[in-house]
């Protein structure tokens, strides 16, 4: 059924049912705060990212591109996009290949099933400041847990520590990342493996077909959209992320884990420029938004919703 | 299914199914997938109610000493109670806004016939994607005008509506048949007297599981609080746990006693709403 069919209803008949001023009244808040507080901002954010302004002086020019054709000049906001790049192909790449994997073992009706999805799935809903607090302790050198952990399987600790190491700080991010995002997917996987009828499993196994082919031919073609909606929506949370560096690494050692959302918001609210913040904040949008049209293409712009 | 049929899918079904040795590895395999994940909780515990004079022993996953000191030193080190307040009145504000809101406005859009619907269904969709980075500086910039920096209202006002409330309260009023609508509008209730008597009654489970994310993203969102909060007795939980950590950021147990805090209510309203919740996120593949 259609829920959106073509609309014909007049005005003056829609009136007459009382529909239209039921309607106004119903959406009268909603829309109001909406305009207010997400409309008006986006339009209001296209124009300062063509201003240079601080936000308080009243002198304020049009420079056009400027702020575009700067941000991509400087070293800093370039550094920024790699940074959140790698961020972004870590947390998604492991999370999603994980995530499969943890939720076909689930799948294999062993008992305690949803015991193992509750555990898995708690971090999603911690707070990632909380997290990222608890995960900067564990990597303490010498009282840390993950610290000895890890010294006990043979790494030997980076100088002068895990998290002030310019080559694993951003690892150390990826992983409380991973840490937080693994649990969502498990659970979609999990209800999409699920949602695969048991016969075809049985029609393969009568043809002589083992576990791995099972795996191969039916499971892995079946999944294949989930996969492809959950390495999107992913990539799209993680591309914005801000919490779990501001809390952990504030951006250091030496920007090595200074992502674009961190850059922004040191632009605007410590450097008030907000000419360029907002340019960045315009990339930002950009790419996700190229990111969307792939879910849109694939799964149509009213299933993307959710 | 017909009776030939029955038996020979229980002998599949036999065929298929694992030996014991391997339910086991799959065991051995979750079990330890879990530790992993349960470590940092483990930790926090076992932290915050260790003595002071303690933490520099090697770390011991297991809470061995019960000192409820931390806590209390905690909550005298910073204002946990008021950052508690705070984030309390700014979460109900939030969730109850978004759920009364986004319900009047799904029933608009679910149930009743006006021009222009479409369109204004189809904005608020697209703007689901709009990433609030970019509506970040704007909206300070407008709190700041109107004069709402360290309120409850910068805190409040700009989130009490959700798209994602919309959608999800919308899919579900289709599911509730339209003869109820019909039977009490013959009974001379008015359009608004439906959605107060017939569907707002009839949506409990969407409305909670809308509650449960609306809570779950008020209690644990950070940048727009940072942004429009200086006030140190306007902090939230969030807030103050992050500036706690710049503080105080060698007294672990303190530290621990702190995030243990600002992580229960999050953790109980989880255990308590779980089913929604898991079904709901399960659901966003699955339509996919």
């Amino acid at each position: 059924m259609s829920v959106l069919a073509p609309l014909r209803t007049s005005w003056r008949h829609a009136n007459r049912q009382g529909d239209l001023s039921a309607a106004m009244l119903a959406l009268a808040p909603a829309v109001l705060l909406f305009a207010i507080f997400n409309i008006y901002p986006l339009i209001f954010s296209g124009f300062l990212s063509v201003m240079e302004w601080d936000g308080f002086s009243p002198d304020r020019a049009y420079v056009g591109l400027d702020n575009y054709q700067a941000i991509f000049e400087s070293a800093q906001f370039r550094n920024a996009l790699s940074v959140t790049l790698k961020y972004t192909a870590g947390v998604t790449v492991l999370s999603v290949a994980l995530g499969l994997v943890i939720a076909v073992l689930l799948n294999s009706e062993i008992r305690g099933q949803n015991v193992y999805r509750l555990i898995y799935f708690l971090p999603v809903v911690t707070s990632t400041v909380a997290a990222a607090v608890v995960w900067r302790y564990l990597m303490t050198p010498g009282t840390g847990y993950a610290d000895v952990f890890l010294r006990n399987i043979g790494l030997t600790p980076p100088s002068p520590t895990w998290l002030r190491n310019p080559t694993w700080a951003l690892w150390i991010v990826i992983l409380v990342g991973l840490w937080k995002r693994l649990g969502f997917n498990i659970v979609v996987f999990l209800a999409g493996l699920q949602n695969i009828p048991k016969d075809y499993y049985e029609a393969a196994t009568v043809d002589g077909a083992g576990a791995l082919r099972r795996f191969r031919h039916i499971t892995i073609p079946l999944i294949a959209p989930i996969t492809l909606l959950l390495v999107i929506m992913s990539i799209i949370d993680a591309f914005l992320v801000f919490d779990v560096v501001y809390v952990m690494t504030d951006g250091g050692p030496v920007g090595t884990t200074e992502v674009v959302g961190l850059l922004l918001y040191r632009q605007a609210f410590r450097y008030f420029n907000l000419g360029d913040a907002s340019a960045m904040g315009w990339v930002i949008f950009a790419i996700v938004f190229a990111v969307t049209l792939i879910q849109w293409k694939f799964f149509g712009v009213r299933e993307s919703a959710l | 299914m017909s009776a030939e049929i029955l038996p020979l899918a229980r002998v599949n079904r036999l065929r298929i199914r694992r030996p014991k040795w391997r339910h086991l590895a799959i065991h051995a395999a979750l079990i330890a997938g879990a530790f992993v994940m349960v470590i940092p909780f483990l930790w926090m515990l076992t932290l915050s109610l260790k003595p002071v004079a303690l933490t520099h022993q090697p770390p011991y996953l297991i809470p061995t000493h019960f000192e409820i000191a931390n806590y209390e030193a905690a909550w005298q080190a910073a204002p946990f109670a008021r950052y508690y307040f705070n984030s309390i009145v700014m979460t109900a504000g939030i969730v109850f806004g978004q759920v009364i809101l986004s319900s009047l406005a799904a029933y608009a859009f679910a149930r009743l016939k006006f021009p222009g619907r479409e369109a204004l269904f189809l904005v608020f969709l697209a703007t689901m994607m709009v990433p609030f980075h970019v509506i970040l500086i704007p909206s300070y910039l407008i709190i700041n005008r109107l004069d709402w920096i360290d309120s409850y209202a910068a805190l409040i006002v700009p989130r009490m509506v959700s798209a994602f409330g919309i959608f999800l309260l919308r899919q579900y009023y289709q599911g509730i048949p339209r003869e109820l609508d019909e039977a009490a509008m013959i009974d001379g209730a008015s359009r608004l007297g439906i959605w107060w008597r017939i569907i707002l009654p009839l949506s409990g489970p969407g409305l909670a599981t809308l509650g449960i994310f609306a809570f779950l993203f008020a209690w644990n969102d950070f940048l727009w609080p940072l942004v429009v909060i200086n006030d140190p007795n306007m902090r939230t939980v969030q807030l103050g746990l992050a500036m706690f950590q710049g503080r105080y950021g060698t007294q672990w147990t303190l530290l621990m006693a702190g995030t243990m805090t600002a992580t229960l209510p999050t953790l109980l309203i989880f255990l308590f709403g779980q089913r929604w919740f898991i079904q709901s996120v399960a659901q966003s593949g699955v339509k996919g």
